[in-house]
């Protein structure tokens, strides 16, 4: 499927999952297709990076469930933390150990995961929806996490083959294949589309974690993850991010990087990042 | 060259995980970092280092640095090395109050942050699950207040008002500040281990927004010779930790 896709996919209202973390192998074009989409109203679910701060800047969210908001050498990301502090959206911040506890909850299709997380904090109190549930063996009591079900999720890889078998390369495969299977549809993009036996001609076999039965939809999008890490195609581009932080500190900052990057398609993305880095074509 | 305030620190840092046997050090920020790895080559070869991100280090090397790796954790793995207790984190506080209730995810009313920080993280999770200490790198009475905002690390006062038999397991060790060493009374209330050489008792008072128990506060001590060669021409050849601690 092409990246113009992703719209008709993803629709205002929805709970949307968003795999990577932090400022790591996000699937930022397609949250720049939302971007230009008039899709809003959404409830984020993610480890969350800088799709979280766009998101939030352009109006398009509702809620944010989340184990943290960060962009890993910039400890948050400055649109989102502007969207908290004006009362913008409404927030489910959890412990991260909870977080995951409400994905594997929602792939389990369990109504909660019982975890010690959570307990006499004031993630108690910041949610009040949050019960505990008393163990049927012995004394002990446990926050019960409600699970968590995205309508979709988007997740980004760095190889695929045409179906939908799904493979990470780096070092961490973070939560990609449990948004898959905790979402009722997942879409999928790639550095690279490559045939079924190319993925383990030279990579073991272990590096296919997302299988086909989890994934409705696969986008090849090269250098899709930027300007987050993608690793080992490319690191996290730190000039480009530490720009995109700093134009989020005033609306006329802000109004010059959206109309420098985000005016246009993937195409003119690219060629403003490479612009920017003084690489003209 | 006599020792640095940031070289007394890592010290003490280092005595924090002296004990803790085979287990995951998880270190936030740069003097922890450097303390865990000074611990690692000295008291406690046991200790397991990790690189911040997914892998395990077969030695402690300086900052940044990998070497040979000995084990894969990926994020999704270190939810459930918590929950095994064979970790011991040692956390940064932007708030922290008597009992070692720690805030780090906002300041102001949750509803509407006045301001946004960093969020729960780990905190509620790790204090818990296992042994968790703090490190303050700038004592003062913005960091230790009367009330923290929001509750993320469990303090002593909320672990023994639950119930349950289910938080067993928390355990709050010490707090280390670039003036002192701050450990737990047996009433759960934090009070004072040692002063840094060059600190008074004033000096931790003015920057304390509660009263502290100095009774039997001792001066912390110094690195020593081999610690302090460790520390400048093997862990942070660089001189990371004067960022942070300023002497």
């Amino acid at each position: 499927m092409t990246l113009a896709s992703v719209t008709e996919h993803v629709r205002s209202g929805m709970t949307v999952g968003v795999g990577g973390w932090g400022s790591r192998r996000k699937p930022m074009a397609m949250v720049r297709e939302l971007l230009r989409s008039d899709v809003d109203d959404l409830t984020l679910v993610t480890f969350g990076g800088p799709e979280v701060g766009l998101l939030c800047a352009a109006g398009k969210v509702r809620r944010v469930i989340y184990g943290f908001v960060s962009l890993d050498s910039i400890p948050l990301d400055p649109h989102f933390r502007a969207a908290r502090e004006a009362g913008r959206i409404e927030a489910t911040e959890y412990d991260e150990g909870m977080f995951v506890a409400a994905l594997r909850a929602g792939a389990n299709r369990l109504s909660f995961l019982p975890t010690r997380a959570g307990l006499e904090s004031d993630v108690m109190t910041m949610n009040p929806h949050l019960r505990t549930v008393a163990s049927p063996y012995d004394d002990e009591v446990y926050v019960a996490v409600p699970a968590v079900r995205p309508d979709i999720s988007l997740i980004h890889l760095n190889r695929s083959d045409p179906l939908g078998n799904g493979q990470f390369l780096g070092p961490d495969p973070y939560f990609d294949d449990l948004f898959a299977m905790a979402s009722d549809k997942t879409l999928l993009s790639v550095e690279k589309i490559v045939s079924t036996a190319e993925l383990t001609a030279t990579e073991r076999s272990t590096s296919l974690l997302v299988s086909r039965m989890f994934v409705n939809g696969v986008i090849e999008t090269p250098r899709g993850a930027h300007f987050t890490s993608c690793d080992p195609d490319y690191g996290r581009d730190e000039e480009f991010q530490r720009h995109y932080a700093a134009s989020a500190q005033d609306e006329e900052s802000w109004q010059r990087f959206r109309e420098t990057f985000l005016a246009g398609d993937e195409a003119s993305y690219h060629e403003a990042v490479r612009e920017f880095h003084g690489v003209y074509a | 060259m006599k020792a640095t305030r940031a070289e007394v620190c890592i010290a003490a840092c280092s005595d924090a995980w002296r004990g803790s046997g085979e287990v995951l050090a998880h270190a936030v920020g740069t003097i922890p970092a450097i303390s865990a790895r000074l611990a690692r080559l000295t008291h406690s070869p046991e200790l397991v280092l990790s690189d911040g991100e997914c892998h395990f280090l077969a030695d402690a090397l300086p900052l940044g640095a990998t070497g040979t790796v000995e084990g894969w954790a990926p994020f999704g793995r270190i939810f459930d090395i918590l929950a095994t207790g064979r970790r011991h984190s040692m956390m940064g506080a932007s708030q922290l109050d008597r009992f070692g209730n720690q805030n780090i995810s906002l300041i102001g009313d949750w509803r509407r942050p006045k301001r946004q920080l960093i969020g729960m993280r780990g905190a509620p999770g790790n204090t818990v699950n296992h042994r968790t200490d703090y490190w303050v790198s700038r004592h003062s009475p913005r960091v230790f207040v009367d009330r923290v905002d929001v509750v993320s690390g469990v303090g002593n006062d909320r672990a023994r008002a639950h119930p349950s038999p289910a938080l067993r397991f928390h355990d709050l060790g010490v707090v280390v500040t670039d003036l002192a060493v701050l450990d737990y009374a047996a009433d759960g209330r934090l009070k004072v281990r040692s002063l840094h050489p060059g600190v008074t008792a004033d000096d931790v008072r003015a920057g304390t927004g509660f009263d502290l128990e100095f009774a039997g506060a001792a001066e912390t001590r110094l690195p020593d010779e081999r610690e302090l060669e460790l520390i400048r021409t093997v862990l942070d050849p660089a001189g990371a930790r004067d960022r942070e601690v300023r002497s």
